[in-house]
């Protein structure tokens, strides 16, 4: 299929999403579930005051240094544990602690210890992460070939050249698998996190609109919010993975 | 070029899950002359492979020695490898030049070489698109840009149709006449072996030991007529 013929077929199915919603709204014809007309008339409200621009920009904020975090500390951790496998023995099971930790235990943790604080929740969100991070690179690492690093050695490459021309390669499948459901996961958690303990960003404004049962402006972040994250996904994430594959056959 | 003593007092491999400890060389030594050719004939799982890891320095747990008469400094060692082992997230041109200082002079003698190799117009394909025969074509272009002392080869032309092979074999002299190198090359086949060496050593058996040492002091004719086909019957090869 071309990539036009694609679009067309997911604007298609959107725009039926969208016919849906409408007849719900139509039939039901109540505040709680607004018409797509009431949810743009929410949004552009929110802009005019500045108010949505400014939470989704304070959000993103959050979103991109929790997200970086993660993916430093955890890939460290995980290129750490796949090289050394009696580091994996020792510090393996704390991984599994922590993946298996759910994430509003460490978001509340972090608030009880370090207070309501940007740090307090920027690790919050950084910590429910790094375990994903750090088990997917743990396996990409310890899946590195043995004969590309002997060829490495033989031919004196040095660890610098080593490092970029042999093992990072190797890695960016599985650096690309945990950037991809980070971002997921990540502005998900960053959500809650502003919610019990922000007062600015997404989070919080949806908390204001659900005391005030406002239903359009909830719809209006969300849809806002969502459509930000697709175009970080399409725009950045996506032809960074193709440039990194361009190799393959 | 460099000359090479090796010396292995003792090469063992540990037991491992069902394979009981295996002693591979016990007292094995093999000088090779600076210049020589060696061709190492031998079974499959004899040792050829550990044999030239330990002289890569790429297998440092065994007992013994591996001395160069490089005047004190290290010989440059080039190694093909049973499998071409070519970087596939890096182009042709790349990967030559990769063992090269990086920059464009690296990159210009990278393009010469592969001009010499025959592959000029795939020097910005990547590995995973060439035939087989191509990509151990860009192995030799690698493992002679470095203009190395000692080349070690390791069944460096196995899987291919046998007029690729033929034609890799000349590829391998011509570079060779242009870069002299001292040459360990590993194989199965004995017509390959008379081919090329200039000293062919069979191993034998478990601890592997030297079976045959035979010089071939045989001109490109003579290899190629009776003396060359008498010399394969008693390798025991076609
Ligand atoms: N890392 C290892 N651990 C344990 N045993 C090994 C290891 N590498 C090789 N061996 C064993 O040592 C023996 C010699 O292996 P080697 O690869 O040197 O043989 P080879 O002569 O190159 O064989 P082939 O002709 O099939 O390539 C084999 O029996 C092999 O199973
Ligand atoms: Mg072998």
């Amino acid at each position: 299929m071309s990539a036009a013929a694609r679009l067309g077929l997911t604007a298609t199915s959107l725009l039926a999403l969208l016919l849906l919603w409408q007849l719900a709204a139509w039939w039901i014809a109540s505040p709680l579930l607004p018409d797509p007309a009431a949810v743009v008339e929410a949004g552009m409200r929110a802009t005019r005051t500045g108010v949505l621009p400014s939470s989704i920009a304070i959000t993103l904020g959050r979103v991109a240094a929790s997200f970086l975090i993660a993916m430093v500390v955890g890939s460290a951790i995980g290129i750490l544990l796949g090289r050394s496998p009696a580091l994996n023995e020792l510090f393996g099971p704390w991984v599994i602690v922590l993946l298996n930790l759910p994430a509003l235990v460490v978001i509340i943790l972090c608030y009880v210890w370090f207070g309501l604080t940007e740090a307090a929740a920027i690790t919050a969100v950084s910590i429910n992460k790094i375990p994903n991070v750090a088990v997917t690179l743990r396996e990409g690492a310890a899946a590195l070939s043995r004969d590309l690093d002997e060829m490495a050695r033989v031919y004196r490459l040095g660890p610098l050249a080593t490092l970029r021309h042999v093992v990072l390669p190797q890695l960016v499948p599985f650096f690309a698998a945990s950037a991809r459901s980070g971002l997921a996961l990540t502005w998900k958690i960053v959500l809650v996190v502003e919610l019990l303990g922000r007062s600015n960003g997404v989070g919080f404004e949806l908390q204001t609109a659900f005391q005030l049962f406002d239903v359009a402006t909830i719809l209006a972040y969300a849809l806002a919010f969502t459509a930000v994250v697709q175009f970080i996904e399409v725009g950045l994430m996506q032809p960074w993975e193709r440039h990194a594959g361009r190799w393959r056959r | 070029m460099s000359a090479l003593r090796l010396d292995i007092a003792e090469k063992r491999y540990p037991a491992q899950a069902g394979a009981p400890a295996r002693e591979i060389f016990h007292e094995f030594r093999l000088d090779v002359d600076d210049g020589a050719f060696v061709v190492l004939l031998g079974a499959s799982g004899l040792g050829k492979t550990t044999l030239l890891n330990i002289v890569a320095g790429l297998d440092r747990d065994f007992r013994g020695a591996v001395r160069f008469d490089e005047d004190g400094k290290a010989p440059r060692i080039a190694y093909a490898f049973q499998n071409p082992r070519l970087l596939p997230w890096r182009t042709v041109l790349e990967n030559v030049a990769l063992v090269l200082p990086a920059g464009e002079e690296g990159r210009r003698r990278a393009l010469d070489m592969l001009g010499e190799v025959g592959l000029a117009e795939l020097a910005d394909a990547y590995p995973e698109r060439l035939s087989l025969g191509q990509q151990r074509r860009v192995a030799l272009a690698r493992a002679f840009i470095i203009e190395p002392d000692l080349l070690l080869m390791d069944e460096p032309f196995v899987s291919l149709d046998e007029a690729g092979a033929a034609r890799l074999r000349a590829l391998l002299r011509r570079l060779l006449e242009r870069c002299p190198a001292t040459v360990l090359f590993v194989t199965h086949d004995s017509a390959e072996a008379v081919e090329l060496a200039s000293r062919i050593v069979v191993l034998e058996g478990a601890p592997a030991r030297l079976a045959r040492d035979l010089p071939v002091a045989l001109t490109a004719e003579e290899r190629e007529g009776e003396a060359g086909h008498e010399l394969r019957r008693a390798l025991g090869g076609k």
